[in-house]
């Protein structure tokens, strides 16, 4: 099984230089894009290879470039971002990447930003990741230095600036348009589309933001080709995909494996089952803002569109998983007070909803709840849903809450009705 | 275009929101965060309406009307259940932490949230949580602060920073409790902080002057009012209880002031009711005796016996009394003996300018056309000072290269937020050219720094770089016929340039600016001019040809003791405290004015004036345009508008009635009399006017207390006054439908109590009013008009003096205009007075920031303490303009600085 992504991270925690980088076929990539491609083969390539965002959306990557307009007419500078902003709950994988594989992120974003002829580049990292920024400030100092980055990139005429910009903390710095603000200095607040970043983006300027695991891909598909990262998959969705599992696992990690990898042989083989005595009662499946999935999905195969018929979304694809003798209703607590806390304060029903759903859900934890309640929450898991809010923070919010009241909803009237949490001793 | 709302078809124009397109119908549909002039930014989500694709779409799907463009065939519910329901929980969540403190809070009865409360149909709190409290700041004398009130609509410093540039109010934190204030308590810095009033759609910023003597807002009785600080004409409601005003509204004007005031002019309306108001007649029985008390007939007997005596008569206008209380002293002492209340130097350019706006084949601007320039030129005025709404609209107008870039990306002009990406960073040419920085620089693509000669040199400079017929200045150094070149050339590649200058220039700037604006004339460009001028009636004197005040100081002097009528001034402010002692040592002298003054305490008589709350009367505006104020209430005691007294002492002098009795009497007269006035008759409709058959009611539908107010001193409610010089009434009874727009005394219809009502009083959302907006031009360019280039040699070029400086004036927005710094709030905006110099001439003067310094110039002596300013230039230092602890200097005037012990 070919692990492309994380064949050079080393299990010791050590990083990769740029010399063993270079041994173990890195940058060829690279020399193959602006060596011999133009930079609208490139995209070809990727749009050729399937990739598609492993941010969480899954947007074809190379049809996302092509909206960036190209030519000598085109607005000056673009930008190319790396996302590193990785703040989902649940969420490490880009950490992995970025510790682990530095220059792969940096060939990634190079070969990107050819692609689209952008002048500068930044990678825009989660402020708590200080080793992860360290790594890549010293790996892009390698690359300067080989003429990776820098002026005039191995003779071909083509020059990138690469910046390390590290986050002032905020969830939503993860949503693009949020970030671009951020980069900006301005407040993370989304911007309302149009216009697309790509179109008008950082400072105004054509952008295009990719996350990290997707940027990381791309020496691989230019170094192998597109029907090779097809044939990664094993559901016809192209490519590997970093899972990961947390939560009270025998193993919990994170594991690449070929996407389109079932729910079961992810939960079971890797992760190596549930904890002595416990008994799985639900996952979410790509991060705190995906909808559970329950026992009946463990079959699913882990791809953009079996996720979404199940129910839930891929996301991230690093799950939680709840077990049997965990409080749902204190899960849910815990993840609804993370998204009230992130929510950016800009559009009223993510604001003032998300905190009112919080404290209904501290209400029915703490043995106050009515059974009115639950009637809120359901209007909520609708009202805040995706259209009737400004951005995608507060849908996300509801897809765990939703799910839950949907299979655990007789745990969230046994509160109301006991007045107390039947897990907590009493 | 049309579309179809709940089944119905409208009309609709393809370059509006939904939100706007609904409003402009008369359709209600509650909002929070778009503003007419701030645009859409989808943040509250309160004006959801269901969006059908096409008639057999059944099910639809909800946005937000304010995000939506109109469309032809564009199908939306305004009536839908589900976005009635989302709508009234929007309300829900926003009440989640709001107060509910209506019963107390300043707002209350003219609140948006209130209103969009209603409209919603939310009624029942379900929500069990604690609400969030903050902690208010103290933002200075003009705004009060309340922020557990706030619903977060981002309002406040969307219009502060991103449409006023100021940078000390800022959103903080995040979630549900975003803080909207300070980084610390203290004063906020924007000239224009006041509008935070009626930006914010709840109480979190309440007029702070208003709360000093709090009334409820439909307890005031409201008066159609000018602002009277400046002569831009800005249009203004002024709220009345117990015979004071308590608050100043701005009243919509689509061409002026739109949606916005300045500081000054909405809160310098305390000089009315300042410790300086004169509220009874005032006689000095004896030249050695101080002034006392009168009758209204013994002052008038006193008058008519002054009329008697002396040399003749003589009468001072003033650029602060109406049309008609100049015209009337015209009247009573003839042309011949009717002279200008300005300073020599202003006087000429203001004549100087009338000359320009007569000949010239460029037209004028108003203010909505300064704000749709795209590309602007000032010269030697800082507007922000002397005209600050200009400043405001100035501001807008280098938003055109951002509407450019989001034209280029198909982006509507309504959709703020992407308007401000797409065109992040990109100004269209702003050019300042003034003595010291100002506080819009920061909006300028390029600033010029100099005296007023040096500023006149560039023009000329200017001029003659668009176009080589214009004269040339000799000796120009390079690195200004560059900046000249820069600015040519940045004129003539804009579609609608404009260009600014003022009184304050002096003539040879004037007539450069003149020729800027011919030479982009003739180039074709789509040019206009705005002349800032000194005060609210500066033009209008100057139409009442008056002769020059030096002349009547001269004719005192050689024809020994006249009596003089000085209306509204205070000439201490026009020329040498000496030749004024003189003059007034001399003359007998008789004032008529709302404002005890240092003339004033050397006259004989005194008769007490209405001032713009409780008089009556036309001004003409820089723009040319005539504008009517009519009283909020009726004045008090022997007050009167000073055309009355000026009636009524002609009727004296010649023993007959007086030649009118009314406002409308003496206005037909004035334009009877001169031809270019004959339009100020129809600035407003006359007494006469009646809304069927019904006089317009100055009390809001919901005014109380009529027969408790006055319960103290009588029990019995009075009829109410009447008033013959218009057709409002002092009643809450009258016409109950919408007034023609110069009589509109409020903003309310059913289910809008606030000012964001004025949208139902709009022929379309941010369009004109019904009926059409107030006022008449005057004056109309010529367009066939010839377009020669005005001769005159530009200046010296300016060269410094060992051990002098070139003082210049400064002007300050809070401190230079006489009437408002007599209102407390004002004053407290100040500041402390400062000398500026060149840093490098502190250096040389042995001065630090802060110092005491020594200035000397026309024989007087200031003290002033001393403020590096790097934009002046070396050997020059500007002095505050209209501080009344200085005296009057002829600036620019050479004069010593010397550094004395502190």
């Amino acid at each position: 099984m070919e692990r492309p992504l994380t064949q050079n991270i080393r299990p010791d925690g050590q990083t990769v230089d740029i010399a063993a980088y270079e041994q173990a076929g890195g940058y060829l990539g690279l020399r193959q894009a602006i060596g011999s491609l133009a930079p609208a083969e490139v995209t070809r390539i990727v749009t050729d290879s399937g990739l598609r965002g492993r941010g969480g959306a899954g947007f074809p990557t190379g049809s996302k470039w092509s909206f960036v307009p190209m030519g000598d007419d085109a607005p000056r500078p673009k930008y190319l971002v790396a996302n590193a902003d990785e703040m989902e709950p649940g969420t490490f994988k880009d950490r992995l990447l970025m510790e682990g594989d530095p220059h792969q992120l940096i060939e990634g974003m190079a070969i990107a930003a050819y692609a689209i002829q952008a002048e500068v580049a930044y990678v825009f990292v989660r402020g708590e990741y200080v080793l992860p920024a360290r790594r890549l400030q010293q790996a892009i100092a390698e690359a300067e230095g080989r003429g990776y980055l820098g002026n005039n990139i191995l003779g071909s005429g083509y020059s990138l600036a690469l910046h390390v910009h590290t986050s002032a903390g905020r969830y939503i710095c993860g949503e693009e348009t949020a970030l671009l603000n951020a980069l900006e200095g301005r407040r993370a607040i989304p911007r309302a589309k149009p216009p697309f970043p790509q179109a008008s983006g950082l400072w105004g300027q054509p952008t295009v933001v990719n996350n990290v695991e997707t940027l990381c891909n791309l020496p691989h598909i230019l170094a192998r080709g597109a029907d090779w990262f097809k044939s990664l998959s094993r559901t016809g969705v192209s490519g590997t995909k970093i899972y990961g599992a947390s939560g009270r696992v025998m193993r919990p990690g994170a594991w690449e494996l070929p996407m389109g990898t079932s729910l079961r042989e992810i939960l079971e083989e890797h992760a190596g089952g549930m904890r002595g005595g416990l008994r799985l009662r639900g996952v979410l499946p790509g991060g705190a803002s995906t909808d559970f999935l329950v026992e009946e999905h463990l079959d699913t195969p882990m791809d953009f569109e079996a996720v979404a018929a199940a129910g839930s979304r891929l996301g991230t694809g690093t799950m939680i998983v709840l077990d049997d003798r965990t409080c749902p209703v204190a899960m849910l607590r815990n993840l609804e007070h993370f998204f009230a806390q992130e929510s950016c304060g800009w559009c009223t029903p993510c604001r003032d909803g998300l905190p009112w759903v919080e404290s209904i859900l501290d209400d029915i934890e703490e043995g106050r709840g009515r059974p009115e309640d639950l009637d809120l929450l359901d209007l909520h898991t609708h009202l805040l849903g995706p259209g009737k809010t400004f951005c995608a923070h507060a849908p996300g919010a509801m897809e765990p809450l939703q799910s839950a009241l949907k299979y655990f909803r007789e745990d969230f009237e046994r509160h109301i009705r006991d007045h107390r949490c039947p897990w907590r001793a009493s | 275009m049309s579309l179809y709302i709940d089944r119905a078809e409208y009309p609709a124009q393809p370059d509006k929101n939904l939100l706007e397109v609904c409003l402009s119908l008369g359709l209600d549909l509650p909002y929070f965060c778009w503003h007419p002039a701030l645009g859409s930014v989808g943040a509250c989500r309160q004006c959801a309406v269901k969006q059908f694709k096409d008639e057999n779409d059944q099910r639809g799907r909800l946005v937000m009307a304010c995000m939506t463009p109109a469309a032809e065939g564009t199908r939306i519910s305004v009536d839908d259940p589900e976005a009635r329901a989302f709508r009234a929980q929007v309300i829900e969540w926003l009440m989640t932490n709001h107060p509910h403190d209506c019963p107390v809070c300043d707002e209350g009865g003219e609140c948006h949230l209130q209103d969009m409360t209603v409209m919603t149909g939310h009624t029942y709190r379900r929500c069990r949580a604690a609400k969030r409290t903050f902690r208010n700041q103290y933002l200075g004398p003009f705004v009060n602060h309340e922020m557990n009130r706030c619903i977060t609509c981002y309002r406040c410093v969307r219009f502060y920073r991103d449409y006023a540039g100021g940078d000390d109010l800022e959103a903080q934190a995040s979630r549900n409790r975003v803080y909207f204030g300070r980084a610390a308590d203290g004063t906020l810095e924007s000239e224009f902080s006041g509008n935070l009033v009626e930006v914010c759609p709840t109480g979190v910023f309440t007029d702070a002057t208003l709360k000093q003597h709090y009334t409820r807002k439909w307890d005031l009785q409201n008066g159609p009012s000018l602002c009277p600080h400046c002569a831009l004409g800005c249009n203004t409601l002024i709220g009345e209880r117990y015979g004071e005003p308590r608050r100043v509204l701005n009243r919509y004007h689509h061409d002026i002031n739109g949606y916005f005031l300045c500081d000054r002019g909405r809160y310098g309306y305390g000089f009315m009711t300042a410790p300086s108001r004169l509220s009874a007649p005032l006689l000095r029985p004896a030249a050695d005796a101080s002034l006392h008390p009168a009758a209204a007939d013994e002052a008038l007997a006193a008058a008519a016996a002054l009329l008697r005596e002396g040399a003749g008569i003589i009468g001072i206008g003033s650029p602060r009394a109406s049309l008609e209380a100049n015209f009337a002293l015209r009247r009573l002492v003839g042309p011949e003996r009717f002279f200008a209340g300005v300073g020599e130097a202003e006087g000429r350019a203001t004549a100087l300018i009338l000359d320009l706006m007569r000949q010239l084949p460029v037209p004028v601007a108003t203010l909505r056309q300064a704000e749709d320039s795209d590309a602007a030129l000032v010269l030697g005025e800082d507007v922000l000072a002397t005209a600050p709404r200009l400043g405001l609209a100035l501001r807008q107008s280098t938003r055109h290269a951002a509407l450019a870039a989001a034209d280029r990306l198909n982006l509507p002009h309504w959709d703020a937020a992407a308007v401000q990406v797409a065109g992040r960073d990109q100004r269209s040419p702003l050019i300042l050219a003034t003595c010291a920085s100002t506080r819009l620089d920061d909006a300028a693509s390029a600033t010029v720094h100099g005296p007023s000669d040096e500023i006149a040199r560039f023009a000329a400079a200017v001029a003659h770089a668009l176009d080589g017929s214009a004269p040339e200045v000799a000796g120009l150094d390079e690195a200004r016929r560059q900046l000249a070149q820069a600015a040519a050339a940045a004129l003539s590649s804009a579609q609608r340039p404009l260009v600014v200058a003022g009184a304050r220039g002096g003539e040879a700037l004037i007539r450069a600016a003149a020729n800027i604006a011919l030479a982009l004339h003739r180039r074709g460009r789509a040019t206009r001019l705005v002349w800032v001028l000194p005060e609210c009636n500066s033009l209008g004197l100057a139409l009442l040809a008056p002769r020059p005040l030096a002349e009547a100081l001269a004719a005192a002097e050689a024809a020994g003791a006249p009596t003089a009528i000085v209306l509204e001034n205070d000439l201490y402010r026009r020329a040498p405290h000496r030749a004024i002692d003189a003059f007034l040592a001399k003359a007998r002298v008789a004032v008529i004015d709302h404002t005890r003054h240092a003339t004033v305490e050397a006259a004989q008589l005194v008769l007490p004036a209405a001032a713009f709350a409780d008089g009556s009367g036309t001004l003409v505006s820089s723009e040319g345009r005539a504008q009517r104020y009519l009283r909020a209430y009726p004045a008090a005691g022997d007050i009167t508008d000073g055309w009355r007294w000026l009636g009524r002492l002609g009727a004296l002098a010649d023993g007959r009635a007086p030649d009118w009795q009314s406002l409308d009497e003496v206005t037909r007269a004035c334009a009877a009399e001169f031809p270019t006035l004959a339009g100020i008759v129809d600035a407003a409709p006359s007494a006469a006017f009646r809304a069927g058959g019904r006089k317009i009611p100055r009390q809001p539908p919901r005014y109380s207390g009529r027969t408790a107010m006055r319960a103290d001193r009588q029990i019995h409610e009075p009829p109410p006054p009447a008033d013959p010089d218009s057709a409002l009434a002092f009643s809450m009874e009258g016409h109950p439908g919408q007034a023609p727009a110069a009589l509109l005394t409020w903003y309310r219809v059913p289910g809008w109590n606030s000012v964001q009502a004025v949208n139902k009083f709009q022929q379309e959302v941010g369009g004109e009013l019904r009926g059409g907006d107030p006022g008449v031009r005057l004056l109309q360019a010529d367009s066939a008009a010839a377009a020669g280039f005005l001769a005159g040699d530009a200046p010296e070029p300016f060269a410094r003096r060992p051990g002098e400086w070139l003082l210049l004036p400064h002007d300050l927005i809070f401190c230079s205009e006489e009437l408002s710094l007599l209102a407390p709030a004002v004053a407290q905006r100040a500041g402390p007075a400062r000398l500026l110099l060149h840093p490098g001439d502190l250096q040389e003067l042995g001065l630090a920031d802060g110092d005491p310094a020594q200035v000397e110039a026309g024989g007087e002596t200031m003290h002033l303490r001393v403020q590096p300013d790097p934009a002046l230039a070396p050997g020059t230092a500007a002095l505050p303009a209209g501080l009344p602890r200085l005296p009057w200097l002829d600036l620019p005037a050479w004069g010593s600085i010397r550094r004395v012990r502190g």
